[in-house]
C-alpha cells in the first residue's frame, strides 16, 4: 500500500529561507538547501519549496536553489510560486524540480495545466487550491485569500483533474493559521469528487491532526510549514504517531 | 564510468546527481563507442512508450544496447526498465527491446491511477541490487504501465491492489520501476549496489 506523505513546506525569498525557522545543529538556518537536507533526513517524503520572490531576479535565483538542492537531496522536490508559463515550468523542472505547482495563474488561465501536462506529464503538474467557506460553500481565492474569485472550488478541482493535473494542493484558508486541525469537512468535499491525490494543507497544530486527517478524509498526504519549522515535531515524530495508529507511513 | 543513455527522453539530470553523491563517475551519452567503453549502462526514462522507444530507433541506439548488455550489467529506470521488455500496450502495441521476457500493460487496480508515491518492497529472493535492503522498504514510484512478466524475473514487487514488478532482472539486465535517485537512502543504496556489480 501507499504510504500517507508528510510533506514539509519552505517559503523561499530572494534564494533564503524566510520565516521563522528554529533548527538546531544546521549552519545556516536561512540556506533552503541546508533545510531541505534536515527534512530528508527526518524522514520527510517530499520537500516543497513555496517561492515568494517578487522580482524577476529573484526567480532566476529559485533556479539555483533548485539545482543546489536536487544534488544533495533525493526525495521529490515541488516548487509553487510565481509560475505562470510552461517556460517557467521548463526552467524548475531542467534544474532538477519533480514537481511545480501553480495556484493563481492557472485560475487566470486554466490552459497552463493542459499545456504543462502535455509537455511535461501530468505527474509534474501540482494545482495548488486555496479554498475559503463563503455563503455555505467553497470559494477559490488567490493572492493569499484576499480576492475571492467567486469560482466554487469543488467544481474548480474536477475541473483542474479534467485538465491533467497530476495532484491538487489543497489549502483551506479558514482553517489556515488556526491550529485547530485541518479542515476535514472541504477536503471529503475534494476527494470525493477527484481521483487525482490530494495534499491536506492549513490548520494542523499538533500530532493528532496528521492522523485525523488520514483517518476521516481522503487526504493523500500532509503538508505543514511552520510546525516544522519552530521544532514543535519532526517529520519523525509525525510519523511515528500515524504508524501507531496504523496508518501506513515510511 | 557509468554511461547514463541520453536518446532525449526523460530527467537525466537526477541520477546523475544521485551517481555524483555516490562518488560514481558518469557521463550522458548516445555515442555507440562512448557506449561500449563505459562499464555500465543506465538507461532512463519519463514519458510514454512508443515515443521513447522511437528515439532510441532514430538514435540507432537498439543494436549496441542489445549488444552491449550481454556484456555488462544494464540498469533501466522506470520508463527504461519498461523498454527492458518485449512489448508494451500504451498507446497501442509497440516493440521494446526484448531483453527480459513480458509485457507492459495498463495497471489494472481499484486504487488511484498513476500509481504515485512510496510504497513498500516485497523481496521473494535475493538480488545482488537488494543488499542492505529490508524487505517492506519504501520506494518512490509514478507510473500508469506495469510489466507483466514471469516470476522468476521479480526480484521485488509492490502491492497495490495488484502485484507491481518493482525490481526485475535477467543475468546481466536490471530494471527499476520505482526511481532509486528519488527514494532516499534506500534509493542510493540501491544504485550503490548497481555501481559495485
Amino acid at each position: 500500500m501507499l504510504a500517507k506523505r508528510i510533506i514539509p513546506c519552505l517559503d523561499v525569498k530572494d534564494g533564503r529561507v524566510v520565516k521563522g525557522i528554529n533548527f538546531v545543529g544546521i549552519k545556516d538556518v536561512g540556506d533552503p538547501v541546508e533545510c531541505a537536507k534536515l527534512y530528508d533526513e527526518q524522514g520527510a517524503d517530499e520537500i516543497v519549496f513555496l517561492d515568494i520572490t517578487a522580482t524577476h531576479e529573484g526567480r532566476g535565483t529559485m533556479v539555483e536553489v533548485v539545482r543546489k538542492t536536487a544534488k544533495e537531496v533525493f526525495v521529490p522536490l515541488t516548487v509553487g510560486g510565481g509560475i505562470s508559463t510552461t517556460e517557467d515550468m521548463k526552467n524548475l523542472l531542467r534544474a532538477g524540480a519533480d514537481k511545480v505547482s501553480v495556484n493563481s495563474s492557472a485560475v487566470r488561465n486554466p490552459d497552463l495545466i493542459a499545456q504543462g501536462a502535455k509537455l511535461f506529464g501530468s505527474q509534474c503538474i501540482v494545482v495548488a487550491v486555496d479554498a475559503k467557506r463563503v455563503d455555505g460553500a467553497f470559494h477559490v481565492v488567490v493572492n493569499g485569500g484576499r480576492i475571492d474569485t467567486g469560482l466554487d472550488a469543488i467544481q474548480w478541482a474536477q475541473k483542474v483533474q479534467e485538465l491533467g493535473a497530476g495532484e491538487i494542493l489543497l489549502t483551506s484558508m479558514d482553517a489556515d493559521g488556526t491550529k485547530n486541525g485541518f479542515d476535514l469537512e472541504l477536503l471529503n468535499a475534494v476527494t470525493g469528487v477527484v481521483s487525482i491525490p490530494v495534499i491536506a494543507s492549513g490548520g494542523c497544530g499538533k500530532l493528532t491532526h496528521f492522523s485525523e486527517v488520514f483517518l476521516k478524509t481522503g487526504a493523500d498526504a500532509a503538508l505543514a510549514a511552520s510546525l516544522f519549522h519552530y521544532r514543535e515535531l519532526t517529520v519523525g515524530q509525525v510519523k511515528e504517531h500515524l504508524r501507531e495508529k496504523g496508518i501506513v507511513a515510511r | 564510468m557509468i554511461a547514463i543513455i541520453d536518446y532525449g527522453a526523460g530527467n537525466l539530470f537526477s541520477v546523475k546527481n544521485a551517481l555524483n553523491a555516490l562518488g560514481q563517475d558518469s557521463v550522458f551519452t548516445k555515442d555507440p563507442e562512448e557506449i561500449r567503453a563505459a562499464d555500465k549502462l543506465i538507461l532512463p526514462g519519463v514519458g510514454a512508450f512508443p515515443d521513447a522507444m522511437d528515439k532510441l530507433t532514430a538514435c540507432g541506439l537498439i543494436p549496441v544496447i542489445r549488444e552491449q548488455a550481454e556484456q555488462k550489467p544494464l540498469l533501466g529506470i522506470c520508463l527504461g526498465m519498461q523498454m527492458l521488455f518485449e512489448q508494451s500496450e500504451e498507446f497501442g502495441e509497440t516493440a521494446g527491446l526484448g531483453l527480459i521476457p513480458g509485457r507492459v500493460v495498463p495497471i489494472e487496480t481499484s486504487y488511484k491511477i498513476p500509481h504515485m508515491g512510496w510504497n513498500e518492497l516485497v523481496i521473494p529472493r535475493e538480488s545482488k541490487l537488494l543488499y542492505g535492503i529490508k524487505p517492506g522498504e519504501f520506494v518512490y514510484f509514478v507510473h500508469s504501465f506495469a510489466a507483466k512478466t514471469p516470476m522468476e524475473y521479480v526480484s521485488a514487487y509492490c502491492e497495490y491492489g495488484t502485484v507491481i514488478p518493482a525490481l526485475v532482472e535477467k543475468e546481466n539486465v536490471y530494471g527499476a520501476q520505482f526511481h532509486p535517485e528519488k527514494s532516499g537512502r534506500a534509493g542510493l543504496t540501491i544504485l550503490k549496489n548497481f555501481c559495485s556489480l
